[in-house]
């Protein structure tokens, strides 16, 4: 049932500063359409968390205007905003059992008994928790905690959910497992919803959209699968996924194309993202699984590299070379039956499309 | 109980004993006072001493007067009622305010916290018959000496430290996001307090009420300078008592007191270990 019960939210030039010195948010602006999975995703220190926590309404922006539905909120208190949340520590209230504690938004909003029972009923069913309800928090598994805690932020029917690091707490495998439960969710029910993480794999399963934070700025804003094949600068880069990096400087520009002098006196031929003109100092960033050791066709930038490490991890083969001088180059082998054999201190050539090459800006 | 290992050198043998006799030692002097009225206070003659027939064990020597006296004599059964009426009151405003303040106090924000945490404090660590003679003179002047609200006030102003630390203690554990999960939800400043933020003190603000309650009770200098003869609580016709005719009912009374404190801690004891069973937490 896919639907529109989700709300918009829109971020207008938010600032936050907690001294009154050093802004922890710089300038947001940000649009959330309805029924939007969109992730904030960044270390920690990068202000997603102030930004999330400036919606919920527990900090005050410093300056700006957040608006929900295209009402502005800043004034409206915590209480009053209607936003279902999970907490990082689920935030469960030890003193009542699973069943009171979903039934206390319902109860604070005057429902009746009946029309309670039912309703917290149907929200422990959905987290498959049907027969806990009269468990207390203490007595129940992390994982069941972390559904409760869902199904609490979910039971009075609010438009917007936000989720502060919700699966922190939990064990990969669980983790795993309730990244897909949250999305589905949030396909069948339609509200909106904010997370918050600093896992760049939890962002990439779940998100619609993911706006990756550093230094109170947004960094890129999109599709988790343009965020790592269309890097925008070299953070984002570096923090989706494995990147190889080669500083280097600009020779000439040619439309989107580029080509790059690194260390070594080679030439690169790279996608021109972040640098202006020649002369220009730039990173390019490659990652591991789009160069082929030992090609057997023509491409765009072909080298040679020495192997120095092979690390062996079942479905594929990690080779650590030096490649321009850049001793912490990656290459990802794909261990297929009728792979080359590898063996350190060999020289092999390698390569890659200039394409999956970009330059971006430079970094120390 | 541990006993000694095989490989225990002399000097830790000797150390062992000793520290079991200071143990001892300790626990006597604490206890054994308090103790000894017990069997006084059934004492069949009027004196604060064991007679030959008591220490025979002779049921001769025994007797239940001195409770009949207390139960029966109208100036004790004054002063009972007197404490009665003022010890609640005052252990109500006590915890009201402490409770009060001690979550005030426990805000990030509040400007000058160590400085007026340490004026609220200050009544248990000024000499309490300095504290009395400075409510003596200033009630005096503003008409509250000699009356009940006087002393109930006075009596709430030495309980409330108690009710302070005490709540501010189980403050330090209080989980501050099940605030903001209740707001988030719809709840209000007001239900937030009573339903997520007051349970969950609840053994802070009972067993600080509990310290007030026992301070009121058993509290004589401030109510000597500050009550009239119609406050006249327990402690005080103690007080009297043993100054004017040493009778054994002060012992029968003071018996009294210390089995009413036995079993209110005990009860609470009991509550606190039972709400934390509910809450799935195991007793420590």
């Amino acid at each position: 049932m896919a639907n529109n019960r989700g709300a918009s939210v829109r971020y207008e030039n938010v600032q936050k500063s907690y001294d009154g010195e050093t802004l922890v948010v710089k300038n947001l602006n940000l649009d959330i359409p309805p029924g939007e999975f969109l992730t904030m995703l960044g270390p920690s220190g990068s202000g997603k968390t102030t930004c999330l926590m400036m919606l919920a309404g527990f900090e005050p922006a410093t300056h700006g205007e957040i608006f929900l539905n295209n009402r502005p909120i800043n004034k409206v208190p915590p209480h009053k905003r209607g936003i279902g949340m999970v907490f990082q520590n689920y935030a469960l209230f030890p003193h009542m059992t699973v069943a009171e504690n979903l039934a206390f938004p319902l109860q604070v909003r005057g429902m009746s008994k009946a029309d309670q029972a039912e309703k917290v009923k149907r929200a422990l069913e959905m987290v498959e928790l049907g027969k806990l309800g009269n468990r207390r928090p203490a007595q129940l598994s992390g994982g069941q905690q972390q559904r409760v805690a869902v199904a609490r932020a979910l039971v009075f029917d609010p438009e917007l959910v936000l989720m502060d690091e919700p699966l922190g707490a939990l064990d990969k495998q669980l983790r795993e497992q309730m990244q897909y439960e949250i999305k589905h969710i949030h396909e069948n029910l339609g509200v909106t919803v904010v997370y918050v993480t600093h896992d760049q794999t939890e962002a990439l399963t779940m998100s619609d959209r993911v706006a990756v934070f550093n230094d109170g700025v947004i960094q890129q804003l999109s599709t988790p699968d343009l965020l790592y094949e269309e890097p925008q600068n070299s953070f984002v880069a570096q923090f989706i996924g494995e990147n190889n990096k080669l500083s280097g400087q600009v020779v000439s520009v040619d439309n989107d194309a580029c080509e790059v002098l690194v260390a070594g006196g080679v030439r690169l031929k790279a996608d021109k993202v972040n640098v202006s003109g020649a002369g220009d100092a730039t990173t390019l960033s490659l990652r591991p699984e789009r160069v082929e050791l030992a090609p057997e066709r023509q491409m765009d930038n072909m080298l040679e590299g020495r192997i120095e490490e092979l690390i062996y991890l079942g479905d594929h083969i990690r080779v650590r070379m030096t490649v321009c001088g850049n001793s912490e180059f990656i290459v990802k082998v794909r261990n297929r039956s009728d792979r080359r054999r590898l063996d350190a201190g060999e020289i092999v050539p390698i390569g890659w499309e200039m394409k999956d090459c970009k330059a971006l800006d430079a970094v120390a | 109980m541990s006993s000694l290992p095989s490989y225990a050198s002399p000097l830790q043998r000797t150390w062992h004993y000793t520290f079991r006799i200071i143990c001892g030692l300790i626990f006597f002097f604490l206890v054994f006072p308090i103790l000894v009225i017990i069997p006084l206070s059934f004492n069949a003659q009027d004196f604060f001493t064991f007679t030959p027939e008591m220490l025979a064990l002779d049921p001769a020597g025994y007797s239940t007067k001195h409770y009949v006296d207390f139960f029966t004599n109208p100036d004790w059964q004054k002063a009972l009622k007197n404490s009665f009426m003022i010890a609640p009151t005052a252990t109500l405003l006590a915890t009201v305010l402490g409770t009060l303040a001690a979550i005030g106090l426990s805000q990030p924000h509040v400007p000058f916290r160590s400085v007026i945490m340490a004026i609220l404090i200050s009544p248990m660590i000024v000499p309490l018959i300095i504290a009395a003679a400075g409510m003596y003179f200033f009630y005096s002047r503003i008409g509250l000496q000699g009356t009940y609200w006087g002393v109930v006030m006075a009596h709430a102003v030495l309980g409330t430290p108690f009710v302070i630390i005490t709540v501010t203690a189980t403050l330090v554990g209080f989980d501050n996001s099940l605030v903001r999960a209740a707001a988030s939800m719809g709840a209000g400043p007001i239900t937030t307090f009573f339903k997520v933020q007051m349970p969950l003190i609840l053994p802070g603000v009972v067993s600080g009420a509990l310290f007030a309650f026992i301070t009121s009770f058993d509290e004589v200098v401030v109510v000597l300078f500050l009550g009239s003869a119609s406050q006249k609580t327990l402690p005080w016709q103690m007080f009297i008592g043993l100054r004017e005719q040493i009778s054994p009912t002060i012992l029968a009374v003071a018996s009294i007191m210390v089995v009413l404190s036995v079993v209110l801690l005990t009860v609470l004891e009991l509550l606190r270990r039972r709400s934390e069973r509910l809450r799935g937490v195991t007793p420590a």
